[in-house]
């Protein structure tokens, strides 16, 4: 269906090819999985199917695509659309109309179909994604895993013979993100359709791929996921684990993995216990609650966290993880409760920004929202002098943080980890006591997470507090010592992650899922092998 | 409890549904055009009343409907703002008026002659003024009533072929509003997690920047997917075509201008009135066609235009027709006097009220 011959690729003022030699082929109704670390080039892969590279992002394309048994070279992405149905990364950036109807609606008007059509199509896509009750709701108000479905559908309507989807996932929760998932899985499934994706958070996707491909320093490599994954530089928990008792083939699915333990047990010591933390609580919020109107976000919570402690808030999109986190701050609106950071019991709230930022550092959601300078040498001496430290010490914490970052790069040039740790860098810059990260992991690999678990573990033991709140099940396991959950505003279960992760449906990591709750991540397998 | 009636079994009566935007713009801006037409209290406060009436009994649970008091209270704005206006700069008086207030007149120097500030304050000049005002904000008002009853995206799905372009990228203009005041409070809001950045230049620059890179790659992603999703594709017209086509347009927008300026202006010479407006209008409408035959193009679900649209344009039309017949003495009453009131004048208007009632009522928001 996809055939890419001898293609490479080098954007505008590049010197070396983003891509060069590609050759790659994806048979028709299959689902290709796209891998590989931040920045190989994955979604300039994705992009050259319809034609958006290069026509909209610039550069220069040799070689042949051709799809469907056509060559697309120099077509532009609109004359593709009834063969192509391409879903970046943010659907909610790529609405065009008001309400669901409309949207699925949109791309067929473009195509010139009949009324008639175009009625018929639209209904059948509501049932095949299962939102026939959302048809009149406006766009914004859905949650994001219904807006991925619209963002699906509304390609969907135009009949395309592929499907190429960025990222679909990554902002999602367990929950949402395997809905959407077994959604494609059906498209596959019942309409034939080729499906080409590209994700970070490969555990969930790995059971469903056909094809895997895997994109490492500008070339590319396919074939099936048992054969690939054994080397790739990227690559599930699961698999780690398949890889550090040498199974041959790989598991691909938790269930497989079972039937290996069963057959050929591990040899595993005690299960291993996690320190608990002891330190002195640092953070002690009490009935926290936060309203915007009449709808209320956080009701009644209540969160201690101590010097070497780092505790995980998870929870549906829209459970209120993000307005706790900046209630805690003192910059984001609490209705009532008390919150007392240190051993004085300071409110971040009753204090000056300056001060505040002394007592809890907050690293947002959107970490691009703080810098605004030209290059990362500006922004680092501007946190210095916003904060009163000695001239260097962001420029410091950041080479400890993210080694080797040219210091006359412009932050938007960074790879998302590198702006991050920048971010985390200025943060810290002002010495808080209390560290807070809204959704840290969006857009990481999962070399990247792990070092971001690193740095956050040493700050950790540095005697900081940390409270992040992720989506993500696996990072979770890795770095939380306490997990909060929260549903609908409220805390409705909370202790150690070994207890709280292994015991939930949704937020179990795959290692607990496979070799049973005690459990959570390869790290600690590998520790306790005999 | 047990109903005593037999059920009906063929209810009679419109469905509820949403009338054409159209036609809600229609009924208005010729309900505005009627009383435009007069400067009778009388007859525009019926008017505004008439408006008032049918926004009330026929709008939707939607949030744009609810922008209707901000027209009544700029309608007020206008109407006070016009007399204190004649209040500071018509002042003065000549034998015979009825002085309200007198007021030191404010000498001013020899190069601004012709202007008086302050003076007698009579009550034909202030009349004059309110009368001026009400007809303004009665027009105001008409506006603020279409925009409360017609849904403004339903409305910009329903221009011509032509205007098709223009009309997505008023659609996406809208949609971007919110996103931007969404970026701007999220900004504002790291901006305390950052410590001072001091005044001026470098405060504004840390909102600034931001904001606008945040748009800047959300109007990049957006043009993105549109294109992917087949905005644009050409239909192929050939140059010459595209030429007469914009000649047309052209055209027909020159005499439509001309035309509502000599129907507005009573010195115009009448030649240029009604025959160039009405030309100017079938050039547009032949240029419309013409680019709308080679747009390859089609609509998902067009609103429907039956009976109930054409009865609310008529009803206004009616309106605007039946005061072009009101005598003078009436529709401009002098300022001195008792206003004169004409039963045709008020019949006009009340005529524009059948939509209230005649008019399907709206489907409840899902």
């Amino acid at each position: 269906m996809i055939e890419l011959r001898h293609v490479s690729f080098a954007y505008d003022g590049e010197t070396t090819a983003t891509l060069h030699h590609v050759d790659l082929h994806i048979a028709e109704g299959e689902l290709a999985l796209v891998a590989g670390r931040t920045g190989s080039g994955k979604s300039t892969l994705l992009g050259m199917f319809n034609g958006l590279v290069p026509h909209f992002s610039g550069g220069v394309l040799s070689g042949d695509v051709r799809v469907a048994g056509e060559s697309v070279i120099g077509r532009p992405p609109r004359e593709l659309a009834h063969l192509i149905g391409y879903v970046g990364q943010d659907p909610a950036a790529g609405f065009v109309t008001h309400t669901v109807e409309e949207e699925l609606a949109y791309g067929m008007e473009q195509l010139g179909l009949e009324p008639s059509t175009m009625r018929r199509r639209v209904e059948e896509t509501l049932d095949l994604l299962g939102m026939a009750d959302l048809r009149e709701r406006s766009l914004r108000t859905l949650s994001g895993g219904q807006q991925q479905r619209v963002a699906i559908g509304s390609v969907l309507t135009m009949h395309p013979r592929v499907l190429v989807l960025d990222e679909p996932t990554s902002a999602l929760d367990p929950t949402a993100a395997e809905d959407v998932l077994a959604t494609i899985a059906r498209l596959v499934d019942d309409l034939a359709l080729t499906v080409v994706l590209a994700e970070h958070r490969m555990e969930r996707v790995i059971p469903l791929a056909d094809q895997l491909v895997i994109v490492e320093d500008g070339t590319v490599r396919s074939g099936s996921p048992a054969d690939l994954l054994a080397e790739a530089p990227v690559a599930p928990p699961l698999i780690e684990l398949g890889r550090l008792a040498g199974w041959d083939p790989l598991p691909l699915s938790v269930r497989e993995a079972r039937r290996r333990v069963r057959t050929e047990p591990f040899v595993l010591t005690a299960p291993p216990r996690r320190p608990e933390p002891s330190g002195s609580p640092l953070l002690r919020a009490t009935g926290v609650t936060v309203a915007y109107g009449t709808t209320r976000a956080v009701e009644n919570v209540d969160l201690t966290v101590r010097a070497d402690e780092v505790l995980v808030v998870m929870g549906r999109n829209g459970s209120g993880k993000s307005s706790l986190l900046w209630a805690i701050q003192g910059t984001g609106p609490r209705r009532s409760g008390d919150v007392r950071v240190g051993a004085e019991g300071v409110d971040p709230a009753e204090v000056s920004a300056d001060e505040a930022r002394m007592l809890v550092g907050l690293v947002p959601q959107t970490a691009a929202d703080l810098v605004y300078l030209e290059t990362v040498a500006e922004e680092c001496a501007a946190a210095d002098t916003q904060s009163g430290s000695p001239a260097g010490t962001c420029a410091e914490l950041l080479q400890r943080l993210a080694p080797g970052i040219d210091a006359g790069h412009h932050p938007r040039d960074l790879s998302e980890g590198q702006r991050l740790a920048l971010v985390l860098a200025i943060v810290l810059t002002a010495r808080p006591r209390v560290v807070a990260l809204d959704e840290p992991t969006r857009g990481l690999d999962y070399r990247a997470k792990a070092e971001l678990a690193d740095v956050l573990r040493a700050l950790a033991d540095d005697g900081h507090a940390i409270v992040l709140s992720t989506h993500d099940v696996e990072f979770a396991a890795t770095v939380a010592d306490t997990v909060v959950v929260m549903a609908d505003g409220e805390v409705v279960s909370r202790g150690p992650a070994d207890r709280v992760l292994a015991e939930s449906p949704a937020f179990a990591p795959q290692v607990s899922k496979v070799l049973g709750p005690q459990w959570l991540t390869v790290g600690q397998v590998e520790r306790t092998l005999l | 409890m047990v109903s005593t009636e037999a059920p009906a079994r063929v209810q009679r009566g419109p469905l509820p549904r949403d009338l054409h935007p159209g036609a809600w713009w229609g009924w208005a801006l010729t309900l505005a055009a009627a009383a435009s037409g007069t400067t009778n209290p009388v007859v525009l406060g019926l008017v505004v009343a008439v408006a008032w009436l049918v926004v009330v009994s026929r709008r939707s649970d939607a949030p744009w409907a609810r922008a209707f008091r901000f027209y009544l209270w700029f309608g007020l704005v206008i109407v006070v703002l016009r007399v204190v206006y004649r209040i500071v700069f018509g002042g003065g008086s000549t034998t015979g008026d009825v002085v309200l207030l007198s007021l030191p007149e404010i000498p001013l120097p020899e190069v601004v002659r012709g202007i008086r500030l302050l003076g007698d304050v009579t009550l034909s000049s202030v009349l004059a003024g309110f009368y001026d005002g009400l007809r303004l904000a009665a027009v105001i008002i008409c506006i603020g009533a279409a925009n409360a009853l017609a849904n403004p995206q339903r409305l910009l799905k329903s221009v011509p072929p032509a205007l098709y372009e223009v009309g997505t990228a008023l659609v996406v203009a809208l949609a971007v509003f919110p996103q931007l005041a969404e970026s701007v409070q999220r900004v504002r809001r790291a901006r305390r997690l950052r410590g001072d950045p001091g005044k001026g230049v470098g405060a504004l620059r840390r909102v600034v920047v931001p904001v606008l890179e945040d748009a800047l790659e959300r109007s990049m992603t957006l043009a993105a997917g549109m294109d992917a999703r087949g905005y644009g594709r050409s239909g192929g017209v050939p140059r010459r075509e595209r030429a007469v086509t914009g000649a047309f347009m052209l055209a027909g927008l020159f005499g439509v201008c001309v035309g509502t300026y000599a129907f507005l202006d009573q010195t115009a010479p009448r030649v240029l009135a009604w025959p160039l407006l009405l030309l100017g209008v079938v050039l547009a409408a032949a240029g419309f066609h013409r680019a709308g035959r080679r747009v390859r193009r089609t609509r998902y679900r067009p609103d429907p235009w039956r009976t109930g649209e054409w009865l609310t344009v008529a009803c206004g039309v009616t309106a605007a027709v039946l005061m072009q017949f009101v005598a003078p003495a009436a529709a401009f009453p002098s300022p001195t006097g008792v206003p004169e009131v004409s039963l045709l004048a008020l019949g006009a208007v009340l005529v524009a009220a059948i939509p209230a009632f005649a008019t399907p009522v709206p489907r409840p928001m899902r």
